[in-house]
This record gives C-alpha cells, sequence and structure tokens, in this order.
C-alpha cells in the first residue's frame, strides 16, 4: 500500500526497537551477571557487558545445582510427560472420534472438563493421591465390602509420581479430535475397502496424517513439563536424587546470610542453565512451539 | 476533468516482475475492462492505481496529476472487492458511511447520504444489519454503495461479481452498467469473465503474462483481435488457429495437409511469404461439399446451433453448424469460409496489417451464443 | 461433529480410551472428589475417620482476615499483569502488523519470554529489581531507599506484576498477531480507500476485529495469573514482605503444606476451583461470539 506517514514509521520503528530491547534485555542482564566475578555483580549500577568468570560461574554453578543429576531428571520427566501425552492423548481421541459406542460424549466431556483445572488449583488433594495411587481403587473395592487389599503405590519420590499426574489433562486429546474431525471420512472408507482394521487405520494412516500436529504438541508439551515448579516441589523430598532443574532455582536463590552480599553470578548462571533447554526448544522448533500454542488454546 | 494516464508501468515482488512496462490512457467516463486469465497482472494493475500496490518503474496520473505517490484516500478512487471486504464489525448503515465518518462529515449529513444511496440500491430496509445476515446480492450492493457514496473520481472494480450465481451476476451486470450510465463515472473493471467484459465495457484491455495484447471495443477485439493470444482467449469457441504457408501472390493459404483457403488480398497490406498463423471464427464457416473439410470428432448441442469439433492436419477446429447433420466420428466435415472472414497472423502471434480502410462489419456485435460455456464461479 | 465412516470393535474402542480415562480418575476426579470430602470434614488430633463438620471449615477460611486479603491481592494482580501485558501486546502486534522492514525479527523474538518457567523469570526479576544489587538499584543511589520490594509491600507488588506481564506479553503478542493477519487484507484495504490513515484504521477496524481474541486472552491471562504466578512468587517475595504478595495459589501451598492443615486449603482450593470454572465458562460465551465473528 503506498503510505506515506515517515513520522508513524519512525514511530513505528522507535516503538518496536524499545520493545524489543525491553523484552530482551532481562536475557542479557542475566548472562552477564552469570559472566561477572563476584565483586563486580554487586556493584551498583551494574556493568552492562560481560565480563570474564562466565565459565568459571557456570561450573560452581553447575557444581552447587547438582546439575548433573537434576539435568537428567528435568529431561526424563519432561520426555516422559511429552511421549505420554502424545501416546495416551492420540489413542483416547482416535477411540472418541472413530469407535461408535453410547459412552462416547460422557467419556469425552469428562476427559474435557480436566482442561479447566490446572494441577496448581488441585495440588493438596492430588498430592494425597500421590502418596498411594491406588488408594481410589482400595476405597472402591472398601465401599463394596470385598475382602482384597491392594498393595500401596507410593508416587512420592519417583519419576512416575512426576510424570504421571502432569499427563492426566486432555489437551492432547482434544487438539488430537480437532485435526481427527477434519480429515474426510472417505480415508477411512478408503482404508476399510483396503482391509485395514481399526489398528492398521490408526497406525499406518491416522498417525502419520497427524505428524506435524504431533510435533506442535511435543514441543508445547516439553516446554510445559520442564517449567513445571510447583508440583515437583511437592512430591520430591529426596533432593539429592528426584529434584528437577526448576526446583534449584528456589535453592540458589542469594540470601545475604552473615552480612555477606548475595552471590548473585552463580544464581544468574544456574538460571541461565535452567532457562537454556526450553529457550532452545522455542527457538529451534519456533514454527511448532507457536503453532502449538494456538491449537491447544483453543 | 480527469482522465487517467498509465506510463510504462511495472510491478515487481523481489526479482520477479509481474508488470512488463504497461501504458494506457483512460479517458473521462469511460468504463474499461482489464480482461485476463488469473495471474496476468490485471488485479495488480488495479491495485497500482488504487495505490494499494507501490509502483516500481513507472507512472500513473491522474487528471494532471501524477498519483504515485498519493496514498489511496488522496486519489478519489472508490474500490469494490472481490469478497466485497465489509466490515464485519459494522452495519449496513455504518459500512456505507465510513469514508464520510472518517472524512469528519456530521451525523445528520452522512445520514441523508448513507438514506439516499441506500435507496438506489435497494438496501434502505437493511441498513441496521451487520454484513453476515445478508445474502450475496446485498453484500455485493454494499460494497457498492460505500464506492458510490464517496462520489469518486474513478470506480475500480475488482472482480466484484465472481463470488455472485450465475443469475445474480448477470442482474448486478446490469445494475452496474446502468450506474454508470448515470454517474458517467470513469471506471475500471477488472474480470476474467469474457461475457462480463464484452457487455460492460467501453473498451477493454486484454492482459497476458504482465503485457498488454490488445486495447479495443468489444467489436474489436472479436472482429480484429490483435493477436493470435486474443483470438483465442475472446469468443466462445475461441478462434480456430492453423499453422499454413502463405503465397501473397495468389493469396492463397496451405495447410499442412495440402488443403488450401483462399483469403482476401485486398484487406491486408504486406505479408511475406512464409510460415503464418490462419484464423477463422466457427460462426462464419459454412457447411458446403466439396472444397475445405476436416475429420469429424463429436458435436455439442447449444439449443439454437451446433458446435461441430473436427481436425484439421492434427489440430482441432471447431464450426457451427444451425441443423443437426448426422456426422458419425470419422467422417469427413466439409465446410467453406468466405476470404474476408480469414485473419492472418505473423509466426510471432502478432496480426499482419491491413488496409486503414477495412472497417469492422457494420453489423452490431452479439455475444456468442454459448451458454454452456459460461465460467462457473 | 460426527464420522460416517466408525469402527464398531467395542472391546477396541475401551482399550484405546482406557489409559487415559484411568490418568483422569486417579489424578484429576478422585482428587477432586477428595479434596470436597476434606473441606467439610476435620481430621481428628488422635487419628481416628474424618468427622462431618459441614461449612465449618469454610467459615474458618472465609472468618479470616488473611484469607480476604489474599483474595484481593490476587484479584488486583490478575487485573493488572493481564491489563498491562495486554494492552502492550496488542500495540505491538498492531505496529508488527504494519511489517515495516525488520517486522519478521520482532515476530521472532517477542515471544521468547513465554518459554521461561516462572521461577526462572522470578529469579531474573529479583536480581534485576534487587535493591542493592542489579539493574534498578542505580535509582536508589539518586534517591536512597526509594526502591526496596524485600520492605516495601508496594514494591514487591509491583514487582510481581512486572514479572508476570513480561514473561505474558509474548504470548499474547503472538495470538493478537494472528489475529490481526487473519482478519482479510482486503478489510483493512477497503478502510484505506474510505480514507482512513494508519491509526484510525487500528483503532476503528482492526482492533473491533482482535476483540473475539481480546476476551478470550483476558481469561486465559487471568487464569494463568491465579496459577502460574506461584513460582514468580516463591522465587521473588515468598509472599511478603508482611503478605503482600500472598496470592491464592501461594496460600493454599503455605497452609496445606507448612501448616499441614489440609483441611483449610482444601477449602480454600475448592473456592480457587469454582472460581477458575467460572471464569472458564465466560471464556466458552466468547469463544462461541468468536466463531460468529469469522
Amino acid at each position: 500500500m503506498i503510505e506515506r506517514s515517515p513520522l508513524l514509521d519512525l514511530f513505528t520503528h522507535l516503538l518496536l526497537l524499545a520493545s524489543f530491547v525491553a523484552l530482551l534485555i532481562p536475557f542479557w542482564i542475566v548472562f552477564v551477571a552469570a559472566s561477572h566475578d563476584f565483586h563486580t555483580v554487586n556493584q551498583v549500577p551494574m556493568p552492562l557487558w560481560p565480563g570474564s568468570s562466565f565459565f568459571e560461574n557456570m561450573a560452581v554453578a553447575w557444581e552447587r545445582g547438582n546439575f548433573g543429576r537434576v539435568m537428567l531428571n528435568s529431561f526424563i520427566v519432561a520426555g516422559g510427560v511429552t511421549l505420554g501425552k502424545i501416546v495416551i492423548a492420540a489413542l483416547s481421541a482416535f477411540s472418541i472420534v472413530y469407535f461408535k459406542y453410547r459412552l462416547r460424549m460422557v467419556l469425552f466431556w469428562l476427559i474435557f472438563i480436566t482442561l479447566m483445572l490446572p494441577l496448581e488449583v488441585r495440588i493438596v488433594p492430588t498430592y494425597a493421591v500421590a502418596a498411594d495411587a491406588l488408594r481410589p481403587f482400595q476405597s472402591m473395592i472398601d465401599l463394596f465390602g470385598i475382602g482384597i487389599n491392594l498393595p500401596e503405590w507410593n508416587l512420592l519420590n519417583s519419576y512416575s509420581g512426576l510424570i504421571l499426574p502432569l499427563v492426566a489433562t486432555a489437551t492432547g486429546t482434544f487438539l488430537y479430535r480437532q485435526f481427527f474431525l477434519t480429515v474426510p471420512d472417505e480415508l477411512a472408507e478408503a482404508a476399510k475397502m483396503d482391509g485395514a482394521g481399526a489398528i492398521r487405520f490408526f497406525l499406518e494412516i491416522l498417525l502419520p496424517l497427524s505428524r506435524t500436529n504431533m510435533a506442535a504438541l511435543a514441543t508445547i508439551m516439553f516446554v510445559w513439563s520442564w517449567n513445571q515448579y510447583l508440583w515437583p516441589l511437592l512430591v520430591v523430598t529426596d533432593q539429592q536424587n528426584f529434584a528437577t532443574a526448576t526446583m534449584q532455582l528456589q535453592k540458589l536463590i542469594p540470601g545475604p546470610l552473615f552480612g555477606e552480599p548475595p552471590v548473585w553470578n552463580i544464581a544468574m548462571a544456574a538460571n541461565l542453565i535452567v532457562l537454556a533447554p526450553p529457550v532452545l526448544v522455542t527457538i529451534v522448533l519456533q514454527r511448532w512451539f507457536v503453532r502449538g500454542l494456538m491449537v491447544t488454546e483453543k | 476533468m480527469p482522465k487517467v494516464t498509465l506510463t510504462k508501468l511495472r510491478k515487481s515482488y523481489g526479482r520477479n516482475e509481474v508488470v512488463h512496462g504497461v501504458s494506457l490512457t483512460i479517458e473521462h467516463g469511460e468504463f474499461i475492462v482489464l480482461l485476463g486469465p488469473s495471474g496476468c497482472g490485471k488485479s495488480t494493475l488495479l491495485r497500482m492505481v488504487a495505490g494499494l500496490e507501490g509502483i516500481t518503474e513507472g507512472e500513473i496520473a491522474i487528471g494532471p496529476t501524477v498519483v504515485n505517490k498519493l496514498e489511496p484516500r488522496e486519489r478519489g478512487c472508490a474500490m469494490v472487492f472481490q469478497n466485497y471486504a465489509l466490515y464485519p464489525h459494522m452495519t449496513v448503515r455504518q459500512n456505507i458511511g465510513y469514508s464520510l465518518k472518517v472524512a469528519g462529515m456530521s451525523r445528520s449529513e452522512r445520514t441523508a447520504k448513507v438514506d439516499e444511496v441506500a435507496g438506489t440500491l435497494g438496501l434502505s430496509e437493511f441498513l441496521d444489519r451487520k454484513p453476515s445476515q445478508l445474502s450475496g446480492g446485498q453484500r455485493q450492493r454494499v460494497a457498492m454503495g460505500r464506492a458510490m457514496i464517496r462520489e469518486p473520481k474513478i470506480f475500480l472494480y475488482d472482480e466484484p461479481l465472481s463470488n455472485l450465481d450465475a443469475q445474480l451476476r448477470v442482474a448486478m451486470r446490469v445494475e452496474i452498467r446502468k450506474l454508470h450510465q448515470r454517474l458517467g463515472t470513469t471506471t475500471l473493471f477488472v474480470t476474467h469473465d469474457q461475457v462480463e467484459a464484452m457487455t460492460l465495457a467501453d473498451r477493454i484491455v486484454i492482459m497476458n503474462k504482465g503485457n498488454i495484447e490488445q486495447v479495443g471495443t468489444p467489436a474489436e477485439v472479436y472482429h480484429r483481435p490483435a493477436t493470435t493470444y486474443v483470438a483465442r482467449f475472446i469468443g466462445n469457441p475461441g478462434m480456430n488457429l492453423l499453422p499454413a504457408v502463405v503465397d501473397p501472390g495468389t493469396g492463397i493459404v496451405r495447410m499442412a495437409d495440402g488443403q488450401v483457403l483462399a483469403y482476401d488480398k485486398s484487406r491486408w497490406r504486406t505479408i511475406e511469404p512464409g510460415e503464418i498463423t490462419v484464423g477463422f471464427r466457427a460462426e462464419t464457416a459454412r457447411l458446403a461439399p466439396g472444397g475445405f473439410s476436416a475429420r469429424f470428432d463429436f458435436a455439442e448441442e447449444l439449443g439454437s446451433a451446433q458446435l461441430l469439433h473436427g481436425t484439421v492436419a492434427g489440430k482441432s477446429v471447431t464450426v457451427q453448424s444451425t441443423g443437426n447433420i448426422g456426422l458419425k466420428p470419422g467422417d469427413p466435415l466439409p465446410f467453406a469460409i468466405a476470404p474476408h472472414e480469414l485473419h492472418l497472423f505473423a509466426a510471432n502471434g502478432q496480426r499482419f496489417a491491413e488496409q486503414s480502410r477495412v472497417e469492422i462489419p457494420a453489423r452490431p456485435f452479439t455475444p456468442a451464443p454459448a451458454p454452456t460455456y459460461l465460467p462457473v464461479a | 461433529m460426527e464420522k460416517r465412516a466408525t469402527f464398531s470393535n467395542l472391546w477396541l474402542a475401551a482399550a484405546f480410551i482406557a489409559p487415559q480415562m484411568l490418568l483422569v480418575f486417579v489424578f484429576f476426579y478422585w482428587p477432586t472428589g477428595e479434596a470436597l470430602y476434606w473441606a467439610v470434614t476435620l481430621e481428628p488430633p488422635f487419628g481416628g475417620s474424618n468427622e462431618w463438620v459441614g461449612w465449618l471449615n469454610f467459615e474458618t477460611v472465609f472468618s479470616d482476615p488473611k484469607y480476604w486479603n489474599s483474595v484481593r491481592i490476587s484479584i488486583a494482580f490478575a487485573s493488572l499483569a493481564t491489563m498491562l501485558s495486554l494492552v502492550i501486546a496488542a500495540m505491538l502486534a498492531l505496529f508488527v502488523d504494519r511489517r515495516l522492514p525488520g517486522h519478521q525479527l520482532y515476530k521472532f523474538t517477542f515471544f521468547l519470554p513465554y518459554a521461561l518457567a516462572a521461577p526462572s523469570v522470578g529469579l531474573a526479576f529479583r536480581f534485576i529489581f534487587s535493591p542493592d544489587a542489579g539493574f534498578v538499584s542505580a535509582i536508589n543511589r539518586v534517591w536512597p531507599n526509594l526502591w526496596n520490594p524485600a520492605l516495601d509491600g508496594w514494591d514487591a507488588f509491583l514487582l510481581i506484576i512486572f514479572a508476570q506481564s513480561w514473561k505474558m506479553v509474548g504470548y499474547n503478542f503472538i495470538f493478537f498477531l494472528a489475529a490481526l493477519q487473519s482478519i482479510p487484507r482486503s478489510v483493512t484495504e477497503a478502510g484505506a480507500m474510505d480514507g482512513a490513515s494508519v491509526l484510525r484504521r487500528m483503532w476503528d477496524i482492526q482492533l473491533p476485529l482482535i476483540a473475539p481474541t481480546l476476551f478470550f486472552l483476558i481469561v486465559i491471562n487471568i487464569t494463568d495469573s491465579f496459577v502460574d504466578s506461584f513460582g514468580i512468587v516463591d522465587v521473588t517475595t515468598s509472599g511478603g514482605p508482611a503478605r503482600a504478595t500472598d496470592l491464592m495459589v501461594y496460600k493454599i501451598y503455605f497452609d496445606g503444606f507448612e501448616g499441614k492443615d489440609y483441611s483449610l486449603a482444601a477449602a480454600q482450593s475448592i473456592v480457587l476451583m469454582l472460581l477458575i470454572i467460572a471464569l472458564t465458562f465466560i471464556q466458552f460465551r466468547f469463544i462461541e461470539r468468536r466463531i460468529h465473528y469469522s
């Protein structure tokens, strides 16, 4: 469009540039703080240019935060949640969309309602269940007066405790369902004509078609589960073995003990370590991340 | 009064040039139709006039003013978009009156003008509806009302009828023509539908791949196509075109299979002997035994006539006949063409120069009688 | 919507949906039911089964001024952070959508803050806004003790609002930009032909047309500010100073897990759940309108 608006253009550029700086400068400050020695980082005002102690600080932070172990834990948890969601949601959406049975819509709504209440508002009761995942069944058995005693299945301090409650929401199911509904009926009919059963159709036609949606879901789920904070804080008491990366941040909050200034450089280095995976994932898989945001929140 | 002058207009997107140096002068009050297949650059040209696309090279002038750098609102153009582009959140009244509101007109004046325009378009009872509550034809009318109310110097239409069904399209065509007669506003109308172009235009601009092929009245482009492209594009069916060797001495063209046709030597200026393309229209051929003949393939029933499809020296030809002559595939299809109905094109597709005294046939132009060929939206 | 072609093997259908239903039952419905149960019972101090106490827990919660303080702060926090980030995001999206040179860069960087975990944001902001180190502390050089979130409740409250808005701006930006790009270009062009300037078009045409996205984002942002802010508060202010940033989720966590009073925490959870459900219903209403617009 022909538009002569030099002033407005200038304003646009200035506004966007200023916002660019404002939105990204926290990243820069974290990085700069992580690259100075203990003394420099506590100067007021702090330097705006990186110093020379970056790798030193990173090494200390890595050590102090036990990141060798906790990063592995975080990858296991985020990977487990992502994989679990992708698989379980695909299965359930397939059942809801491609099979005809009376309970279908009831089950769909039962799953769908879980979208409303994030884990954070249900922490108290979920925590209680995590102490024995089989208790709901035990209670039901007791209710019918059958004298069977199920073993206890304690999820505290375990990967399954970190992963399973995070998998138990409908985000993925809903996404797959929306997509499956757009798949033309003719495809399933053709598959039937070709003699394919439900499982073959699911594995060989539907899933390959869903690849882009899976990628989007995986990206968003990885970032989401990596960033989980409150739930790991509750379910992990064995800090040595099961702590996740985000949990370590709280421990690295520099407290001015005995009148000493806080160790900001190490805290910021640790923060860089923790934020690196999700930020890298969103940058590299940016297309999928944005797409995932759009489809999961609809 | 303003006339619109386009001088050597070029438009590129990056390295890709889509309009290659187009020049055109539009007289005041003229109804110009830009006609061509999709991707020929006609919409881009229109949008350059509107100011919605920048100009890579060349000049657009409205009256004496070069408008290259002017914004759309400063050019005095109004536009009707293909998908109408109504503001979905505003009522019909707000849609039509929006430009006046932007211009700062008082509410009472605005109401009066909107009422007037709505009255002429038969929209008075829909003024408080939202676009989503209107039918396609009504939306089209709102879009026209929005353009009309500004009393623009130039009307721009970008394929405004292509979203309507066939009947409504014919009706709206008539309305657009009437509107033009009443207001006399210079109009640029983009379409890919030649029937629309033929019926609406004072002059048609036929475009192909970013170039103008021909500018002329509907009768001119039909009876004297400037290039083989126009010959094929205009008319239903398009002109029959056959490769041939011409002998200007005898006034004879010889097809690849040895058959010959005579042309009117006095009509053409200099024609060099050699390979050319010869053309004739299906409706000018008369079925007649002896002389020229094609191999019959199949017939299409049009109601008022039949289109007989055949092959001459491997090229398909179509001739029109009024009666059913009961041919079977493979039969010979004999026909004759009067010498003055033959069109001669040089090997590069350009029409050979004619004696200037040759006038377009006096018979009034009738659109091709081929309803089955109407492009479906 | 229904599929024409379906399969009829019910065992298969059940097998496919079973894992999801099990998870949802164990980790969603059962705990939610249990929360209800706890909210209306009390655990006797010396063991034994819970005692029915009716509304008592709720009465305790509602008569506690600290609870109302938390509600007030949560609502103020939700509305301020939401407003701030939405206004900024909408403005950025409108100007990025002008597609001047360089707009691609902004498109690809503005959402980065959203990739961060809440405690990461909290830790970064705690440093940047720290009173005696970092970035903002320079202010205290000029006006001593002007800024100290560790002591001043208002400063702490502002700090968590900044952090939350910063995190959400990018997210909202993505949605606004997508909404703007889904407006047919010809509608904006028609506005230009009607003589509306850039700013006028933003105000008269683009903003009204992205209004459904705005409503949708308001709900998402409010929900998120209730839910996700835990990490920010826990790392920056721990609810202080003097409960100035004691948001609802943080209070539940504190009462339930530090104070070990599950009944009180459960009652608070129920109230919060109802609040979120109400918000979600409002959102559904607006989703309907959103479909209607397009």
